[in-house]
């Protein structure tokens, strides 16, 4: 069985990056790649009743949109490329959720970029690619 | 050539001006006494049918049918209120939430809403109403009816999913007005429909009332009591805009804002009341026996025990609704394949309502030493025999805001915050429960929900500018009027709840229902 990558994406500069270096790496071993978008979503939100009430439409919605306009594109463009690719998109925590389908899917990478914030937030909070860091069942490549 | 344009307009707003100030000096008092009394002489007779006891005693029937209603499901169900607690913390945890589904309507975000709808006044000056009518002892079947109630709940937000309406556009919403339709349809049983429609039109009217005016109302007290008097149209004004921004300008912002701080001010206030109970720990079993002795004998109180029993019961179901049926409007919109599951956690809503925060109320104002009592150990009643006297008179919101003030002097101004919080959520989930009745009953449309969303801004105003009396006395009827058809629907669909939760029950047991986590 071929390597598998997780790449985490989603519409910044510095997914893309992270993207562009894993067909490289993807190229001379022979690995696949599963692009994941997740949005961040907790189930411990606070919602108005009308947002409870369009909640599944908006899901719905999102995913379409997520599908169509992010997923489509980058999977056709990567397989141009000559790699084999998937994508899913998930809801939860980020870092969380890229770690859980690392280990559903037996990949044995995770690569990420980085926003490069360093401000007080990004201190107090963590960032996805610091807790990645810390947390990651796998080889977790960030990609600066 | 524009200077004297310019003058022209001057000299012509001039009078025009003074009348508007003229007007808004002479109002105030009349307006307010005008808008008092054409309230309570128009909505006098359904108070009365609502409230109205039992031939040769004081006891209005509402209450016994209530207490009946829960007794009923508490039996029914072999008291799955306190079998069930577990396995509803382990939902609300997402312990048996399926991963796939992240991004829908959790369990906990079910539950949080329906209770920012339910916590709030009825917690703070809800309780104080009833503590102070009632005494101590009122406080003992407050808590009492919280946990039956568990059981009223647990029936009807389990119909509310298991009967609500998923449109094509993935849009849901359910209640007692679908459960009621499609439950009797599905039974063969006559009448749903009209049940239906009694409820709607009970549900608005509740939503004008308790979940509208009464809010309103005490917010105004409490803003006056910090700020001075001044006329409570004002007030009405001021909020009758917020809420017409969030509900017809659909700004989210405000209400994202409230559902945020909503929950921390609720811990703020229970942590509060926890300290002031801490400082005071050694009144605490003087306190209890107060309640214990109160609920039995009525300590003097008007009315004596029965007194104590019928406030008791009125403010805990007008405080966790358990029963009225507007919860089910709020945890339908979970995403779940069994319904019993929101069953489940629904009955902790009148649990952490109920037996935790109103008995948090009751026992600072009790701690504090705001009702006074006479050498006999009996509690003092006003000049008016309605109610026990307070230390400086206080009565409603302002009493609980004087017991946390008399320990914490300036939790008033958090109080204030608080209330004021609390009642616009309400407003915000109430004004959604309004519409879905009005929608069931007008059909949905811009134009018709924009009707109703105009019509609940004009009831801020008027229920700001009313005195508490008619305006708590037709809230509490409009919303009890909703459980009287809502329960009736409960006794003919609780059967189908029964099989409901005896599948799901056998099948947790064999494993076939599993945690996720």
């Amino acid at each position: 069985m071929s390597d598998l990558y997780v790449v985490a994406y989603d519409d910044s500069p510095a997914s893309q990056k992270a993207l562009d270096f894993a067909i490289e790496r993807a190229r001379p071993t022979g690995a696949s790649l599963l692009i994941a978008h997740v949005l961040e979503w907790s189930p411990y939100s606070f919602l108005t009743p009308t947002e409870l009430e369009e909640r599944h439409k908006r899901r719905t919605e999102e995913m379409d949109r997520a599908k169509t306009a992010l997923l489509d594109p980058v999977v056709v463009a990567t397989r141009k490329k000559g790699i084999e690719v998937e994508a899913v998109i998930r809801y939860g925590n980020v870092a969380d959720t890229l770690i859980d389908i690392a280990e559903k899917k037996n990949a044995n990478q995770i690569i990420l970029g980085r926003t490069g914030a360093a401000g007080v937030a990004a201190r107090v909070f963590g960032s996805v690619a610091s807790s990645l860091a810390q947390a990651s069942p796998v080889a977790c490549t960030i990609v600066p | 050539m524009k200077n004297n344009s310019f003058n022209r307009a001057v000299l012509a707003a001039g009078p025009a001006l003074l009348a508007l100030s003229g007007i808004a000096q002479a109002q105030p008092g009349d307006l307010d006494d005008k808008v008092n009394q054409i309230f309570s002489s128009s909505t006098g007779w359904f108070v009365n049918l609502i409230f109205a006891p039992f031939p040769g005693t004081t006891f209005p029937w509402i209450v016994a049918w209530l207490v009946i209603g829960a007794t009923v499901f508490t039996l029914y169900f072999g008291f799955v209120q306190f079998r069930a607690v577990g396995h509803a913390i382990a939902l609300v945890k997402g312990d048996y939430s399926d991963p796939d589904d992240a991004g829908e309507v959790s369990h906990f975000q079910a539950l949080a809403t329906a209770l920012s709808g339910t916590v709030g006044l009825g917690n703070i000056a809800g309780v104080a109403v009833a503590v102070g009518i009632g005494g101590p002892g009122a406080t003992f079947w407050m808590i009492l009816a919280g946990l039956m109630g568990m059981a009223s709940k647990f029936t009807e937000c389990t119909l509310g999913v298991k009967y609500r309406n998923e449109y094509e556009d993935g849009r849901v919403s359910g209640g007692p007005m679908y459960y009621l339709t499609k439950g009797f349809a599905e039974r063969g049983l006559p009448g749903g429909k009209v049940l239906a429609v009694m409820f709607s039109v009970f549900c608005i009217l509740g939503a004008l009332g308790g979940g509208n005016m009464f809010q309103a109302n005490q917010a105004h007290q409490q803003i006056s009591g910090i700020v001075g008097d001044y006329p409570g149209w004002i007030t009405g004004l001021v909020f009758a805009a917020v809420v017409f921004a969030v509900i017809v300008g659909g700004i989210k912002s405000i209400a994202r804002v409230t559902e945020k701080v909503v929950p921390f001010m609720g811990i703020l206030y229970v942590g509060a009341a926890l300290i002031i109970l801490a400082v005071n720990y050694n009144h605490i079993g003087w306190a209890f026996g107060q309640i214990f002795e109160g609920a039995f004998t009525g300590l003097g109180v008007a009315g004596g025990f029965v007194g104590a029993l019928i406030q008791g019961f009125k403010r805990a179901a007008f405080s966790n609704e358990a029963g009225v049926g507007s919860a089910a409007i709020a945890h339908s919109a979970v995403r779940t394949k069994e319904p019993i599951t929101e069953g489940f956690v629904s009955l902790l809503e009148p649990f952490i309502d109920t037996v935790v925060i109103c008995t948090m109320t009751a026992l600072v104002i009790i701690i504090t030493g705001q009702l006074v009592a006479g050498p006999d150990g009996n509690y003092l009643l006003n000049e008016a025999g309605t109610m026990i006297q307070t230390v400086d008179g206080n009565s409603g919101v302002s009493l609980t805001s004087a017991a946390f003030g008399s320990a914490i002097s300036w939790f008033p101004y958090v109080l204030a915050l608080a209330v004021v919080l609390f009642a616009f959520s309400t407003m915000i989930s109430w004004s959604y429960y309004g519409l879905k009745a009005w929608t069931f009953l007008f059909g949905e449309g811009e134009t018709t929900e924009l009707v109703f969303k105009v019509i609940f801004c004009v009831f801020v105003v008027i229920g700001a500018a009313a005195n508490l009396g008619p305006v708590i006395d037709f809230s509490d009827a409009a919303i009890f009027a909703m459980a009287v058809v809502n329960i009736i629907g409960l006794y003919f669909l609780m059967p189908i709840v029964k099989r409901e939760l005896n599948s799901y029950v056998s099948r947790l047991k064999s494993g076939e229902i599993r945690k996720f986590a």
